[in-house]
């Protein structure tokens, strides 16, 4: 693993691997929303709203998987102390951000037709709200962090440990539709068994994937980003040195 | 050499696996404190074992009964059964019923008991997990396998 480490061996195999995930994921992602627009048959009961399907769920997994990337990475970064382990869990902290916010977004567009109502305070949705405003500190302590770097690493512990401890919220999203009495419905795709109808689910899964690519290779690309700052900070401060 | 380079790696390992342990096990009874809290709503069967106290705004939820649904003559209010498996109670709704509220599908219904009645002020339509398109939802399995095989 700590042949990653080396931020050089890292640019040069990033600097391919991101195109090669941006542009096939746009690719599918964009083909996948307009079969679910223009394509599939509506639903016995919800009509024409399904298409909203598409875009809502890929955004929900994206959600919740970005930060169990961050959390992941935070773990290696406390453990193993590895140099990339905290640029990643920050580089995926705004583009995880982005699709909780769509994800609430679409789905209250979709809860005002389907369910009558634009927001209710059942467990799912509470739970997934918090999960934005876990990313919104996370984001926040990260940028304090990264200010504070002359400081040194105490800064960056703290925002890994932040990231740990968050991650406690993303079981709680996952059982809260199970535990709790709740207005959102339970989960349609279980381990191996899907209630959604291969009409719907094939596009679904062809979405999820495309957002996916989509996702790390803004990840890759923010890594990118992250690593040129450090190296402009670092190089303007041995100049200010002299 | 090693066993130094390696140790404190283990320590701060072992550490941090206790410490999610023991977050991990503090969500959990958080989670099992709020099991009743947390809930949106009562089932018909929870309303039914401990009512609660007459004009306190509760929410309902479950399954509307199948045929059970009465429009009454003034047009605007309906009398329909909310079922689990286990309890039936009565409810009673005056206004705009969203699109989704249908006899044999589930909906979640604000209000409070009068007597052995509740009466709803908003109701809200609570779907199940499945996606089904329209033209297959009353074929068989197999049938619609065969339509979906035709149209491929």
């Amino acid at each position: 693993m700590h042949g990653f480490a080396n931020p050089a061996r890292f640019l040069r195999m990033a600097r391919w691997l991101m195109p090669l995930m941006l542009v096939p994921g746009l690719l599918l992602a964009f083909g996948a929303l307009a079969w679910g627009l223009f394509m599939v048959p509506p639903d016995r009961l919800m009509g024409q709203t399904v298409r909203i399907l598409f875009i809502h769920v890929p955004s929900a997994w994206l959600g919740m998987a970005g930060w169990s990337t961050i959390a992941i990475a935070s773990l290696v970064e406390l453990v193993w102390r590895h140099p990339l382990a905290g640029i990643a869990a920050r580089a995926a902290a705004v583009p995880g951000a982005a699709f909780t916010a769509i994800c609430l977004a679409t789905g209250s567009i979709w809860a005002r037709p389907t369910w009558g109502t634009w927001w209710v305070w059942d467990g799912r949705l509470t739970s997934f709200l918090i999960l934005l405003f876990l990313y919104f500190g996370y984001i926040a302590l990260a940028g304090a962090a990264q200010r504070d770097a002359a400081a040194g690493e105490g800064a960056s512990r703290v925002t890994a440990i932040f990231g740990l401890v968050g991650a406690v919220n993303i079981p709680i999203i996952n059982r809260s539709v199970v535990w709790w009495n709740s207005l959102h419905q339970p989960p349609s795709i279980t381990a191996g068994k899907s209630s959604i109808d291969a009409t719907f689910l094939i596009p679904l899964l062809i979405a999820a994937i495309g957002f996916t690519l989509i996702f790390g290779g803004v990840v890759l690309a923010r890594m990118r980003m992250l690593l040129a700052d450090i190296q402009t900070e670092a190089r303007l401060r041995r100049k200010a040195l002299g | 050499m090693n066993t130094t380079t390696i140790k404190p790696k283990h320590q701060r390992l072992v550490l941090i696996v206790l410490a999610l342990v023991a977050l991990i096990g503090a969500g959990l009874l958080a989670a099992y404190a709020l099991s009743k809290q947390a809930a949106y709503f009562y089932l018909p069967s929870e309303l039914a074992a401990k009512p609660p106290e007459a004009g306190r705004a509760v929410r309902l939820g479950g399954m509307v009964e199948k045929g059970s649904i009465r429009t009454q003559a003034d047009g605007v209010t309906i009398n329909f059964i909310v079922k689990d498996d286990k309890a039936r109670v009565p409810v009673r709704f005056s206004g705009i019923t969203p699109d989704l509220f249908v006899e044999g599908s589930g909906v979640v219904a604000e209000g409070r008991m009068e007597g052995t009645t509740f009466v709803a002020d908003n109701l809200l339509a609570k779907h199940d997990e499945k996606y089904v398109p329209r033209e297959m939802k009353n074929m068989s399995t197999a049938e619609a396998k065969a339509v979906i095989a035709e149209t491929k």
